[in-house]
């Protein structure tokens, strides 16, 4: 089952980046990032990061994608991308380093998946379905971020939100030029 | 004050007036700002005395994410020290430009809040936020002139390569936190010293270095620091060359020398190179600029250059040399900007060599006052840049890397030429074009004496000031 | 996993219901197209150019504040999670983080981002 929604996901997910790359309406682009990210939630949810999943679905998928949107509307009105390509170097110069990653990505599996794998992380150990950990102790889980928020980084949480009205108030100062 | 919070009371002193300021700005009068200066002012004083009124104490908070040492206060201090100078200098800079706006004293005291909290850190995640709270207010500071085309680059670039070193670093954090399972910096080290060797943790700490070597200017990755310096107001300029520069120390220090400590051979090797590097492109790329922004700029990566060296010496006397350093090149430095910063004309900058032809002359009182700073900056006796200099290279000497402390010398002598420059063009040379015209307020004056102060206090009563560096750098070596 | 068999199942009918609807609308419906059936429906005016215009910069700075504030929100769920257990000084933790924040909110209404002009 979980092997099944794994390749599902991962497969648009793939399709939907490769979407976003190739279509010349940037609007298109972004409606399959969109895809994109949802796909990425899924594949944390199946790694057990519900928090990660519901982040990712909420700021990403929602607010971050309004942003782009917003910003495509503003800066480019009524434009696809056509003519030769000014970035064409930069895209070439992808190729490399697309084959670093790969590469990169064979490693780490072969060490960690042929290996056999050892994780490091208490309460997750390999092999044990996630399903037989109780949520509250679930690394990942909503309630376990929510214990450590709360907890241990509970001076981490109230910075977060001092750095948030920092940004608040730089994009503020920022903006006040275009309004004035 | 709650028990809990005391070892806290610098940041709860800075985060306080952030909210004052804010509900400050709210309120009438919409025009002038002036009153809110003066109250970030009080707070950055009032800081700065409970950081020396905390002296000696240690504690931790907060399930040990925040920590109280000395280590942190003296940080403290040089940070406090820095903002006061730079609130002193923006007070008539802004209403010179017509930029007195209450954001600008809200944002400093933000970027001042997580340079503070860079020093407490005890924390991985707690240093991210600290350098992200620091690096955001500085990125809408550097592009506070809006009017300037330079300001939008400034603030574009450094905000863009900014973000980059951001993304090491929070890679470098996962993949400490994948090997060693936490993210609080003394258990990383106790992970560091029992498991075998991890290669992920050494990875960790080089991405580390990458996000800490952005955030001090060093070579490699000093390229925004010219460009940056010269788009920004001058006031944040300074901010930036001495208060951000100073947190990315404490940062970087607190975890070489505590929390990686055990793998002291690896990355003793990679600053000596980065040291040298660091002196060297500084030194030599400053000799070519004209512009006094972008020298200082090229000068405090050369500066960044030495106090490496004192990092790769270590022990007591390096890194209480590198504190020490940061204090004098901060009284150093912030001066020098403040000397420009006063003598722009109107709304236009004189920072090109040739405005200076001739101050001698004209304004023998800003001239003399620059030429002390540059002095000091060169490293000339009975300055405080002697003395730093020379407790930072007599520690590279005594832990054995001589070599590195001639390459540093070499680079001291090289600096001396463009720094001396100036000093002939003020003195020796008859004025070019428009005369500038200095407004050297109350507050201005006030700023360059105090720096002044700093420089010869320092200079020649080091003993006591180092004294307390070593005691602060003690605990991490403990 | 098996908690979220539900969400995958919901999702599965959503796509389905679209899917079916259009399907046999479009293999059952007779297909002859005249230029009147094209027509807006009723009072429904004719559209004037393209629907991609230049948006004004208003929007973006509003989509900015609404990001910060959906950041607040994504906090919110953890918290609530555990409440129950942690008691009155959570709760405070979370009125200290949510009073932190609607400072810039007060701020963000006085710098006059919500007025339309």
């Amino acid at each position: 089952m979980e092997l099944v929604t794994f390749f599902g996901v991962a497969i648009l997910a793939v399709a939907s980046a490769l979407g976003l790359v190739l279509r010349r309406n940037p609007i298109h682009g972004a409606l399959f990032l969109v895809v994109n990210l949802g796909c990425v939630a899924v594949l944390y949810l199946l790694l057990g990061a519900e928090f990660l999943a519901l982040a990712q679905i909420i700021i990403y998928a929602g607010a971050i994608m309004v942003l782009f949107v917003f910003a495509i509307m503003v800066l480019i009105p009524g434009k696809e991308e056509t003519g030769p390509d000014p970035l064409r170097p930069q895209r070439l110069l992808a190729v490399p380093l697309g084959a670093v990653l790969l590469l990169e990505a064979v490693l780490v599996l072969r060490s960690h998946v042929v290996g056999g794998g050892s994780s490091r992380f208490p309460g997750h150990q390999p092999g044990s379905p996630l399903a037989a950990v109780p949520p509250a102790v679930r690394p990942g889980g909503i309630e376990s971020v929510g214990r450590l928020l709360l907890g241990d980084y509970l001076f981490a949480f109230e910075v977060t939100s001092v750095l948030l009205l920092a940004a608040l108030v730089g994009v503020l100062t920022l903006a006040k030029r275009k309004a004035e | 004050m709650d028990a809990a919070l005391l070892p806290l009371a610098p940041l709860v002193v800075v985060a306080g007036t952030t909210v004052v300021l804010i509900l400050l700005d709210l309120l009438p009068p919409r025009t002038s700002k002036v009153h809110l200066g003066v109250v970030a002012l009080v707070g950055i004083v009032a800081t700065l005395v409970s950081a020396l009124f905390l002296w000696g104490r240690a504690g931790r908070a907060f399930s040990g994410v925040v920590v109280l040492d000395n280590f942190a206060l003296f940080f403290d201090v040089v940070i406090c020290y820095a903002v006061a100078l730079v609130l002193l200098l923006s007070l008539d800079y802004l209403r010179r430009n017509g930029m007195e706006r209450g954001e600008y004293y809200i944002l400093v005291l933000f970027a001042t809040l997580g340079m503070l909290l860079m020093a407490h850190a005890a924390d991985l995640i707690v240093i991210f936020l600290a350098l992200e709270l620091m690096s955001l207010s500085l990125y809408v500071l550097a592009g506070f002139f809006q009017a300037r085309l330079t300001a939008a680059e400034s603030a574009m670039k450094y905000f863009l390569l900014g973000a980059f070193a951001t993304g090491f670093f929070v890679y470098g954090i996962a993949l400490i936190y994948g090997a060693a399972g936490t993210t609080a910096l003394d258990r990383v080290g106790a992970a560091l010293g029992s498991a075998t060797r991890d290669p992920l943790l050494l990875i960790g700490l080089g991405l580390l270095l990458v996000g800490f070597g952005f955030k001090i200017s060093s070579v490699p990755f000093h390229m925004w620091a010219p460009d940056v310096y010269e788009g920004a107001p001058t006031s944040v300029a300074a901010l930036i060359a001495t208060g951000s520069k100073a947190a990315g120390f404490a940062g970087l220090l607190r975890v070489l020398l505590s929390t990686f400590r055990g793998a002291q051979p690896d990355w003793t090797a990679l600053l000596w190179v980065l040291a040298v590097l660091t002196m060297t492109v500084g030194n030599v790329v400053a000799i070519a600029q004209s512009n006094l922004k972008r020298m200082l700029a090229y000068s405090s990566i050369a500066h960044v250059g030495y106090m490496l060296v004192g990092v790769v010496a270590g022990g007591p006397l390096g890194a209480g040399g590198v504190l020490f350093y940061l204090l004098v090149y901060s009284f150093a430095t912030a001066g020098a900007f403040g000397v420009i910063l006063l003598l722009e004309r109107g709304r236009q900058e004189a920072v090109n060599q040739d405005d200076y032809g001739g101050l001698a002359a004209r304004h023998p009182v800003l001239a003399l006052t620059l030429a002390l700073f540059l002095l000091s900056l060169i490293g000339m006796p009975p300055t405080a840049g002697f003395a730093g200099k020379f407790y930072l290279f007599g520690a590279a000497v005594r832990s054995g890397y001589i070599w590195l402390a001639v390459i540093a010398v070499l680079n001291s002598a090289v600096a001396a030429y463009y720094y001396l420059r100036v000093i002939v063009y003020m003195y020796m040379r008859d004025q070019e074009g428009v005369p500038t015209e200095p407004a050297p307020s109350f507050a201005g004056r006030l700023a360059l004496g105090i720096a002044l102060w700093g420089v010869f206090q320092l200079g020649l009563m080091p003993a006591p000031v180092l004294d307390l560096a070593q005691a602060a750098v003690a605990p991490l070596l403990r | 996993m098996s908690d979220y068999v539900p969400v995958l199942i919901y999702a599965a009918f959503i796509v389905a219901f679209a899917v079916m609807s259009l399907g046999v609308a479009a293999l059952l419906r007779p297909s002859r197209s005249y230029d009147a059936k094209l027509q807006n429906y009723e009072c429904g005016a004719e559209p004037i150019g393209q629907a991609w215009v230049q948006f004004p910069v208003g929007f973006y700075l509003v989509a900015l504040v609404f990001l910060l504030f959906d950041l607040l929100a994504v906090f919110l769920f953890p918290w609530a999670l555990v409440l129950r257990g942690l008691g009155l000084a959570a709760f405070w933790a979370m009125a200290l983080f949510l009073a932190i924040l609607s400072l810039g909110w007060l701020y963000a209404y006085r710098e006059g981002i919500l007025e339309w002009k």
